[in-house]
């Protein structure tokens, strides 16, 4: 009979960024259940609508979280632009999608960097975080931020992207895909890595579609749902793209599906510059919203949902944003049962988690 | 193995030169885009105050009456919104960020002399137009239909208060 | 992506519940708005890339059950709803009884 001991995990712990606590009930080495704690950092931003009105409530998205910066403010935007009952014109929504396919490229390059650090390998976790830096720096160029972009407005963009910073940006995402290639090569091929990640936190697709699981995390369970595939914003309509699934369920299979989901993203900004139309950026908005309205939409680390209910008035009533890693915890309890304690680090970073985002 | 897959990449970087910047030596250069700080051109700027309506964390202050225009640095989210909504166009965000302190200060700038002047013979010129504009009506009234004198004096009238009233500015 | 939402009673949440579960639905989400003497809470439900939502509109001191015993995901957003609304919901499988959110005020958002 094997004695049960209990052990805290976090909110300060060295391969978690950001503060989540998990209780983990032990069985010697074995980990029979886990009990997710968080709400360390809750910042109340969603209350904020009181005070900031409707416009203004677009820069408050956009700093719910520094990763997910653009999907918050196009989502909080999409929101309103139903209610309001607003068409944004084309290029808008190219270059909508343009941007948020280039967060997703940072997102997973600096998740990749992570998962790394995780299992030990430091000098491909700085070659990932080089890589990310150049996305970076493509971001400042278009949008003077390297972070907060500030170029959501409701009806459209703030700021256009030149023709010819778009042909250029072509150019660095080919430099990209040719040092991405280099890098992917140690996680699809390395034993290190392998041993780290195969068979490591599986999740069944029965118990992912129960749990409401989202993102890369659901689809290495190997279902194909992908919130840009619903084609209802941005330019996903003019897309040609597949969902990237996986059928391992493991931790591998989450790494192999992010990885694709960068060269997809290449893809899809590629197909973006081929076809992006001339014309305005913005619709002008007139009046203040009346209604309610729900939005999904796939952030880097999965679905999103902003559900915005407004009364007429220049405040809005409620602002609410369901963020991907809040959807993924049930499923990363899930898998935690049965797991070693020393893979208890990787499996919380496999949801690719995002506190900020969660405790908005 | 590991070595197998990630030699290419071990051999460039042996003989590439680094990845990051000697930074006190080599300070960046900022793309045009970079929103680093904001600043006013006071020589443009007629204090109009759109700019602290429009901004979202109320860091940008208006005095009318002290002809200032002052920006609480620590308090800018760096958002551009101000530059967006300004009419004259005399704000623009400065490339560089704003500068580290250990207190939160709030800085200061007079609407400088020759935007005063500038601004005062604009007001002088627009009064004079008002004052030409009511006096050519009020002439025409009078040689049209002399017994209707009474109703050209009134826009006449609320012409005058608007002139002085925009002089605050 | 809608804006059409089913009202249900909070009695019926339950039995309503079971019959997306039965339909193979799975929770999306769970929030309540705070609205004049009482609240309005939308759940979300997905199935594929289809989405059903379900409102209830609750007086102050109502309170509802919850549907953790057929969605385990719920406990996250039930507890949520509690600490931040102060909506009382019975049953939740896992409570954390308002300390999930460590807020300064009790429910600072009802």
């Amino acid at each position: 009979m094997s004695t049960r001991s209990v052990i805290p995990f976090g909110p300060q712990h060295p391969v978690l960024p950001e503060p989540i606590h998990l209780d983990l009930v032990l069985e010697d080495e074995k980990v029979v259940q886990a009990i997710p704690s968080i709400g360390f950092i809750h910042r109340g931003l969603e209350k904020l609508v009181d005070k900031k009105d409707f416009q203004e409530m677009v820069y408050v998205a956009e700093r719910i979280c520094g990763i997910c910066s653009m999907g918050h403010g196009l989502g909080y935007c999409d929101a309103v632009e139903h209610i309001m009952d607003v068409e944004i014109p084309d290029r808008a929504k190219y270059l909508r999608t343009i941007l948020s396919e280039l967060s997703r490229v940072h997102s997973h390059m600096l998740w990749l960097g992570l998962l790394a650090d995780a299992f030990g390998f430091e000098s491909l976790y700085m070659e990932c975080w080089r890589i990310r830096e150049e996305v970076l720096d493509m971001f400042e160029i278009a949008t003077g931020g390297r972070v907060i972009f500030s170029v959501m407005k409701i009806g459209g963009l703030r700021r256009d992207l030149p023709d010819d910073m778009l042909k250029d940006f072509r150019g660095r995402l080919d430099k990209i895909e040719e040092q991405l290639n280099e890098v992917s090569k140690p996680f699809f091929n390395d034993v290190a890595v392998k041993n780290r990640l195969v068979g490591v936190g599986i999740l069944t697709p029965e118990k992912a579609d129960l749990l409401g699981t989202a993102g890369p995390f659901l689809r290495a369970s190997g279902i194909a749902r992908d919130i840009r595939s619903t084609k209802g914003y941005c330019a996903y309509d003019q897309i040609e793209f597949e969902p990237i699934i996986s059928t391992q369920c493991d931790s591998y299979a989450r790494t192999e599906v992010r990885i694709k989901e960068i060269y997809q993203a290449i893809d899809i900004i590629r197909q973006c510059i081929d076809k992006i139309p001339q014309g305005a950026v913005e619709t002008p908005i007139k009046g203040f919203p009346n209604g309610e309205w729900m939005t999904r939409i796939e952030q880097p680390r999965g679905e999103a949902l902003y559900y915005v209910k407004a009364n007429g008035t220049k405040f809005i009533d409620r602002m609410r944003v369901r963020t991907p890693t809040f959807a993924n915890i049930p499923a990363l309890v899930e898998v935690m049962a049965g797991c070693e304690l020393a893979d208890v680090p990787i499996l919380v970073l496999t949801i690719d988690p995002c506190i900020s985002c969660t405790e908005r | 193995m590991s070595l197998i897959n990630f030699n290419k990449t071990v051999i460039k970087n042996l003989f590439s030169k680094p990845a990051t910047r000697k930074y006190p030596f080599e300070p960046k250069e900022y793309p045009e885009r970079t929103r680093g700080h904001v600043v006013n051109d006071m020589d443009v700027c007629v204090l109009c105050g759109l700019c602290s309506i429009k901004c979202p964390t109320h860091a940008i202050t208006v005095d009318k009456a002290e002809k200032t225009w002052s920006i609480r640095p620590m308090s800018c989210i760096q958002c551009r919104c101000c530059v967006d909504n300004c009419p004259k166009k005399c704000l623009s965000m400065d490339t560089h960020f704003t500068e580290p302190g250990s207190e939160k200060i709030t800085k200061t700038f007079h609407q400088s002399e020759k935007a005063i002047a500038a601004q005062e013979a604009l007001m002088k010129a627009a009064k004079e137009r008002a004052a030409a504009a009511a006096a050519a009506k009020a002439a025409a009234a009078a040689n049209a239909q002399p017994a209707a004198n009474a109703q050209p004096a009134a826009p006449a009238g609320g012409a005058q208060p608007a002139a002085t009233e925009k002089k605050d500015n | 992506m809608n804006a059409e939402f089913k009202i249900v009673k909070a009695e019926e949440i339950i039995d309503e519940a079971q019959k997306l579960l039965y339909d193979g639905f799975h929770l999306m989400q769970q929030c309540a708005t705070r609205t004049e003497g009482g609240y309005e809470l939308v759940y979300t439900f997905g199935k594929a890339l289809d989405v059903t939502q379900l409102k209830i509109v609750l007086a102050e001191d109502q309170s509802i059950n919850s549907i953790s015993s057929v969605f385990p995901c719920a406990f996250l957003y039930e507890n949520e709803m509690h600490d931040l609304f102060g909506v009382d919901i019975k049953m939740i499988s896992l409570d954390y009884k308002g300390t999930f959110y460590r807020t300064a005020i009790e429910t600072p958002f009802k």
